[in-house]
């Protein structure tokens, strides 16, 4: 069904779809209509889960880690400060190897008080064992909670996944959504950890550093594994629905010889910015991150790099910047924009290839070279 | 009376400390739950004396989780059951610390909420899991290595906490009194929604008591009148019978405050002050079980 939705949504028709058995969650700006519209489908039976009003992000996570360890689909969202509130249960969740599925609209942490878009909130949930996409349209934020949960619970997998989306520019901005039928696309949970009295176990018991090292390499493992079982999904979700998804989105990038690497919707912009600058007869060429766990290779070999980050980790860097320098070798100019919500336009863009610095790192419109 | 079933579910070389409350309680709590049951453990003394992985001496699944934790997931853990149409209980058992001071947030949102599971907090009046600190439950006057010189503050009153949530049951235990606690958690899981018990916990190292004296102490602090026994099923106040001879004729509460190391060098201010608030605690209670308030 062809509608116009906002990307919060678009990723709550997914959930609609996806049929978690248990819906735990916590209003924080630009979240909110998730779990409304969610509450809104409960109460109205369009979608029969049971949905947990919780009283903070860190109950929402720690409900849905008791839900989920019964082999039931979880979902839940949450932001900026409400990540950051439940970050001890988002550990757990991953170290349980629980398939629970988060939305997190992007928002910047405070102070002072900030609510629009940022990549920070995430980014330092890097560590955690959390698969991260970064979506760029409100279609993708569909599909890519759709496909969340298949990923999430492979076997090859069973590790949480978080679909990320930038507060307002996505969450809150109208765009044409095909709503599909799921149907049998998430295949049934079997959770091979479930909680089961008839086999007691003790889980999370006090573990010593032998198996407590052995249990950490098998959630790399997974994660590494996790780049087939995504390639996978995205091919059968290509079959099945018709749209196609990379670890990274490619635009123009065959010939290109600078390339502008971005996620989220600095990542769409990007593609208007190689337009102008190809018009102007520079061979250019964008790279829009989209899973940033496991983190993707990118072909950048022979070719200038601008990074731009609309995050920051400080007294280090640009997260993306620092990532690709680290995994690729490059030497990326580093643009840090869009900060707290900063209005980044494709000519803005235009322009941060045309004066690139490789090596060096500019704050736009704060500080030339830092 | 039920019989108290012979299986055990506490099985032997726990890691317990010699003369442990809490592992005396869980066993009855264990009996009365039976094998259909989870516990949601959060970081306490109970996630220590299961063992090391991949042994447990815990003979139910045991769920243990983040210190704040218990109560929220308990809630999300009961929900997915009962969507599958599942019985088992769910039991959130955390300590003083896990309930009074880091975890009373989770519990009252998942009391507000009416979630179907039962809430026992041992309680054995300090930070025991990490050697013995004050919490929001250590009674006024005691010395934890946070408290040196005795604590300033009286013992937070949980159960009016709890009671303000208006759950249809909930009850005070002791396991010097094991049938007592037994029943109360058969009653407890008779019930849907968030019911609660709050088990005195005598803790030998950390009260500095003799190991074999653990009995001894929980009948003391009932006998005493510092610990008194009681259910609100329903709302309605009923004191159990060996609190109700504690306030006809109670023992002196010297008995039990001299018993106990971490009351040394108390002064008679504070001990007068200890007894002045548990009568205050026992008067309320007689009137709320005469219906008078």
């Amino acid at each position: 069904m062809l509608t116009v939705a906002t990307g919060n949504k678009a990723v709550a028709a997914a959930v609609k779809e996806a049929a978690p058995a248990v819906v735990a969650a916590y209003p924080i700006t630009p979240q909110t209509e998730i779990v409304e519209q969610i509450a809104e489908y409960v109460s109205s039976g369009e979608l029969k889960s049971q949905y947990i009003p919780v009283e903070s992000e860190h109950s929402a996570m720690a409900a849905c880690i008791g839900a989920s360890v019964t082999g039931a689909r979880t979902f839940t969202a949450t932001s900026s400060h409400g990540l950051h509130y439940m970050h001890e249960m988002v550990n757990w969740a991953a170290g349980a190897r629980l398939p629970i599925v988060m939305a997190n609209v992007n928002r910047a942490l405070g102070p002072g008080w900030n609510i629009w878009a940022e990549h920070t909130d995430a980014f330092q949930e890097r560590d955690s064992g959390w698969l991260q996409v970064y979506v760029g349209s409100v279609q993708e934020a569909f599909d890519a909670v759709l496909m969340a949960f298949c990923i999430a619970e492979d076997e090859r997998v069973l590790l949480p996944v978080m679909v990320n989306l930038d507060g307002f520019l996505l969450s809150h901005t109208m765009q044409p959504l095909e709503i599909e039928k799921a149907g049998d696309f998430i295949p049934p949970l079997h959770l091979p950890h479930a909680i089961d009295p008839q086999n007691p176990c003790g889980y999370g018991t006090l573990t010593g550093p032998d198996d407590y090292f052995r249990l950490r390499w098998d959630i790399e493992r997974s994660m590494r594994d996790a780049v087939d079982v995504i390639r996978g999904t995205q091919e059968r979700f290509a079959r099945r629905f018709g749209r196609k998804y990379g670890m990274v989105d490619e635009y123009r990038c065959d010939d290109a010889e600078v390339v502008i690497v971005a996620a989220g919707t600095l990542g769409r912009e990007a593609e208007v910015a190689v337009d102008l600058l190809r018009d102007e007869g520079t061979r250019a060429g964008s790279m829009r991150i989209r899973w940033f766990r496991p983190f993707p290779r990118l072909d950048l070999s022979g070719r200038d790099v601008v990074v731009i980050d609309r995050d920051y980790s400080f007294g280090f860097g640009g997260v993306l910047a620092k990532s690709i320098a680290a995994t690729e070798g490059a030497r990326p100019f580093s643009v840090i924009a869009g900060l707290g919500g900063q209005e980044v336009t494709y000519e803005d863009i235009a322009g941060f290839v045309r004066n690139r610095q490789p090596g060096r790192e500019l704050w736009f419109g704060v500080n030339g070279d830092v | 009376m039920t019989e108290i079933p012979r299986e055990e579910y506490i099985l032997k070389c726990t890691s317990a400390c010699a003369g442990c409350g809490d592992s005396l309680s869980l066993r009855y709590v264990l009996k009365a739950a039976g094998p259909d049951t989870v516990l949601v453990v959060p970081a306490c003394c109970t996630s220590v004396i299961q063992g090391i992985y991949p042994n447990t001496a815990f003979n139910v699944p045991v769920y243990n989780v983040a210190f704040a934790a218990a109560a929220a997931c308990a809630s999300g853990m009961s929900a997915a059951l009962r969507a599958a149409g599942k019985k088992t209980n769910v039991i959130a058992y955390a300590g003083d610390g896990g309930t009074v001071d880091i975890g009373i947030q989770a519990l009252s949102g998942a009391f507000e909420r009416g979630a179907d599971f039962l809430y026992i907090c041992y309680d054995n009046e300090a930070y025991g899991n990490t050697g013995m600190q004050r919490s929001g439950a250590t009674p006024l006057g005691a010395r934890t290595t946070t408290t040196p010189a005795g604590k300033m503050q009286p013992k937070k009153d949980l159960d009016a906490i709890v009671a303000a949530h208006r759950p249809p049951y909930m009850a005070t235990a002791c396991p010097a009194y094991p049938k007592d606690l037994f029943q109360k958690v058969k009653k407890a899981l008779s019930y849907r929604g968030p019911t609660f018990i709050h088990i005195l916990s005598p803790c030998p190292p950390g009260w500095r008591f003799s190991t074999e004296k653990t009995v001894e102490m929980g009948k003391l602090a009932v006998r005493t009148g510092m610990w008194i026994l009681y259910e609100r099923e329903q709302g309605k106040v009923t004191i159990n019978g060996p609190s109700k001879a504690a306030m006809v004729k109670p023992l002196p509460v010297g008995e039990y405050i001299r018993a106990q190391g971490r009351f040394k060098g108390i002064s008679a201010e504070t001990v007068a002050r200890m007894v002045d608030d548990a009568a205050a605690l026992a008067r309320r209670l007689q009137k709320e079980e005469e219906g008078i308030c």
